[in-house]
């Protein structure tokens, strides 16, 4: 498992001792098509590094069906709504083929940082890193660059 | 005599209480005894004791309305009976004789050679009118209130560019006669066939004295020095905010401006689609339509238009055409309704140059 | 024959690409129009309606006849987008500056295109394929609105195909038919495969996607000097007379439209210049 968490990237910064504790609180997961990697609405307490595969983050909107908001891919991480209270999912993750992924017990590492503030740091600054790129991506698609008309997008004056 | 040589004979004459540059019958037509006062959005003129014809300055239009009129059909096309489209460009143009071509406006006639004919695509009809036009120029008697040609490098003696120059000398110095001086051989076969005498070395003396007097005596002036880079740099200047809450975007300084050749093109057809004709027409750079792309303009705000004006003329003509794009005519000074001043904004941002400043809090984002 | 007459053209062939996009192919009625090379420019002309500059988007190595992509947006546009086969179309150029295809031999070339954008890119692609000796990895990241929105889909899928194209698609919304990437083009960058140390991009969409892409891209490791956009602004002339098209100093119609990054970059940065 440690070795496993050595090849993903996201890993990378982390010291081989908080990568040990964090294995500690993983084990490997097979998904099939179709198969939901979460729900929304659901507790969240998981968390996953997708190794192979495909999964969809999706909402359905009423009158429009599922909508994919996003797609994950090798190396990313899937699911962050452990880490602060209400602890819910907020998003469908949906396998788009059959995924390979490791999964974290959050809760578990969520109190393993309690007595070891250092792990919690480090922990934090791995997601940080991730959310910040997520948030400017998900700005640049609100700005729907290649609609046909700025008439057609919301907040043009 | 130039008719004779069938020339379409141009030259000042009041017209609407100013002095515009239209076509003389003769020379009785020139405003004789007329003078003009110059200042920030004002015109008046005034009369003389004397009979000089070229004491006024430079009048609303240039000579941009006879080489580069403000309307012109481009072509005119046709669809044939199999729909194959036929198109004809071919149109006579006039040839003209300008009479009173003042130093700075000669340098705008080059400045605008430079662009429709010395560069990489010619403008046919304007190389044409500018061929067969037979230009006399005229030493400014005096400047005018809002003339800043030295500033410029643009006059005020005609230095090039003209088939003859001529200095009005007629003060208390004797006669009322001109110096001639011959720029071309053109110039000297006209010159051959009118009454005239060799120069005196006082002729020639008294011509240069009325030159230095006008340089000495400008209205405005423009430090040029380093100004490419003090605009380039100083786009989120907040000065632009400042005069686009003054600039109504009417857009006369670019019609005045004997440089400005910003233009668009309308299409019109007949009720059958079967003809249809291509027009050229001025346009300006202050109009929300001129950067006009599907996802809407460019230059959305004032302050944005403003510093695309100024800058273009002042500093991006250089980069683009070797030159300033501002001959110091001081026209769109006089010209603007709320006297906004190309001299003084370019005073006011060089004062309080961003590139001096640590820490400014000052600037701002233009547009939008 | 002037640079400001058209001539005329017939409407050869018309295919449609999206619910607003056709791809049109002409023929001239007589005189044709010098070679074009990839990322310049014709102007089209609706007989009666006015012209619109549009890229050339033909497979150069092969295609005699002159392939646009045009998107109905406007008067000029629905008109040319409404022509059907056979009937006059008037068409001047070329004109602009080129994609320096000559100058990516022996690197890697990344394409990166969002929406229409890979309509001036198609020529690029084409180039590459017939000549793919003499160049490194190909990778094409597609940027699109939606599945439906995405250009030449057929040869999207025969591309993705070929062993020596590394082709990925990203859209920025999809519903759930949709099993390829969902998310901003910029997302393909860091998992492209390329040597960024000597490599050239060519890069053509929305202004804010190419100030984007292109700070991935220098993420990447490559520099602004081998990173090459397309810029677009309103055009009347096409010959550097207008005065329309400017960016500060440069004219997109004759300095353009494609131009090094490394040049354009400051001037993008600016607001509304």
């Amino acid at each position: 498992m440690d070795e496993l968490l050595g090849q993903v990237p996201v890993f990378g910064e982390l010291s081989a001792e908080h990568r040990a504790t964090i294995s500690g609180c993983g084990r490997n997961q097979v998904f099939q098509p179709d198969a939901y990697l979460m729900r929304e609405g659901d507790p969240a307490e998981l968390f996953y590094v997708i190794r192979e595969g495909t999964v969809a983050l999706e909402t359905f909107v009423p009158q429009r069906g599922a909508v994919t908001l996003q797609t994950l891919h090798g190396g990313d991480l899937l699911g962050w709504s452990w880490l602060f209270p209400p602890y819910r999912t907020a998003f469908d993750g949906r396998a788009l083929d059959t995924v390979h992924a490791l999964q974290f017990d959050g809760t578990c590492l969520r109190g393993k940082s309690d007595s070891d503030p250092s792990l919690g740091y480090d922990l934090l600054k791995l997601f940080a890193a991730v959310i910040i790129q997520r948030l400017q991506h998900t700005r640049l698609q609100l700005l729907d660059l290649y609609a046909e008309s700025p008439a057609a997008t919301p907040g043009r004056t | 005599m130039l008719r004779r040589r069938g020339h379409t004979v141009v030259g000042p004459t009041v017209q609407s209480q100013a002095v515009v540059y239209s076509e003389l019958s003769s020379a009785e037509e020139l405003p004789i005894g007329w003078t003009d006062v110059q200042e920030g959005g004002t015109y008046r003129l005034t009369r003389r004791q004397d009979e000089a014809a070229f004491a006024h300055n430079v009048g609303p239009n240039s000579w941009k309305s006879l080489l580069f009129p403000a309307t012109l059909t481009v072509w005119k096309g046709r669809r044939d009976a199999d729909g194959t489209l036929e198109f004809e460009q071919e149109q006579p143009t006039p040839r003209y004789a300008f009479i009173g071509v003042r130093a700075c406006d000669l340098h705008a006639i080059a400045i605008q050679d430079r662009i429709l004919i010395g560069d990489r695509y010619v403008e046919p009809d304007y190389a044409a009118r500018r061929r067969d036009a037979f230009i006399v120029a005229v030493n400014c008697g005096h400047a005018g209130g809002t003339c800043f040609c030295v500033s410029m490098g643009t006059g005020p003696k005609a230095d090039s560019g003209f088939d003859l120059s001529l200095t009005e000398l007629f003060e208390d110095d004797g006669p009322h006669r001109f110096l001639v001086e011959v720029g071309s051989e053109r110039g000297a076969e006209v010159l051959a066939e009118l009454p005239h005498a060799a120069a005196t070395a006082d002729d020639e003396r008294l011509a240069e004295e009325v030159v230095e007097r006008t340089a000495n005596s400008m209205g405005r002036s423009l430090d040029t020095d380093g100004i490419k880079e003090l605009l380039y740099a100083n786009a989120e200047h907040p000065r632009w905010e400042e005069v686009a809450d003054r600039c109504l975007t009417c857009g006369n300084c670019t019609l005045v401006c004997p440089t400005c050749f910003c233009t668009t093109v309308e299409d019109v057809t007949d009720l059958a689609g079967l003809e249809t004709e291509r027009t050229r027409k001025w346009d300006s750079c202050f109009t929300l339509e001129h950067s006009y792309t599907h996802g809407g303009s460019v230059h959305d705000s004032g302050p944005s238009r403003y510093r695309q004006w100024m800058t273009h003329k002042l500093a991006s003509w250089i980069d683009q055409f070797g030159s300033s794009g501002c001959v110091g005519c001081g026209r769109c000074i006089t010209w603007c309704p709320v006297a906004i001043d190309i001299t003084e904004e370019a005073a006011a941002i060089r004062d309080t140059d961003l590139r001096g400043r640590p820490e400014t809090g000052g600037t701002s984002a233009v547009g939008g | 024959m002037s640079a400001t007459v058209p001539l005329s053209h017939r409407v050869a062939g018309k295919r449609q690409e999206t619910h607003d996009t056709w791809t049109l192919t002409l023929e001239p009625a007589d005189e044709g129009l010098p070679t074009f090379a990839p990322g310049q420019f014709a102007m089209l002309y609706s007989f009666g309606t006015g012209e619109v500059p549009i890229s050339i988007s033909s497979n150069l190595a092969e295609d005699a006849a002159l392939r646009h992509t045009v998107r109905a947006v406007g008067a000029v546009t629905e008109a040319i987008c409404s022509l059907e086969e056979g009937e006059a179309i008037g068409a001047r150029g070329p004109f602009g500056s080129a994609w320096p295809v000559l100058e990516a031999e022996g690197r890697d070339v990344i394409v990166v295109a969002g929406g229409i954008g890979l309509a001036p890119l198609r020529p690029v692609i084409y180039h590459v394929l017939a000549h793919r000796e003499r160049y490194g990895r190909l990778v094409v990241a597609y940027g699109g609105r939606a599945p439906s929105e995405l250009l030449y889909v057929d040869e999207l899928a025969e591309w993705r195909g070929r062993f020596d194209v590394d082709l990925d698609v990203a859209v920025d919304t999809a519903g759930p038919d949709w099993r390829g990437r969902v998310g901003v083009v910029t997302t393909l960058i860091p998992r492209a495969e390329f040597d960024p140390g000597n490599a050239v991009a060519f890069v053509c969409g929305p202004e804010v996607m190419i100030r984007f892409v292109a700070a991935e891209l220098t993420a990447a490791g490559m520099t602004s000097d081998s990173i090459h956009v397309s810029l677009e602004r309103s055009m009347k002339c096409a010959v550097g007379h207008c005065g329309h098209c400017q960016l500060r100093e440069l004219f997109i119609c004759k300095d353009g439209p494609v131009f090094r990054y490394a040049r354009v970059e400051p001037l993008m940065r600016v607001r509304a210049l």
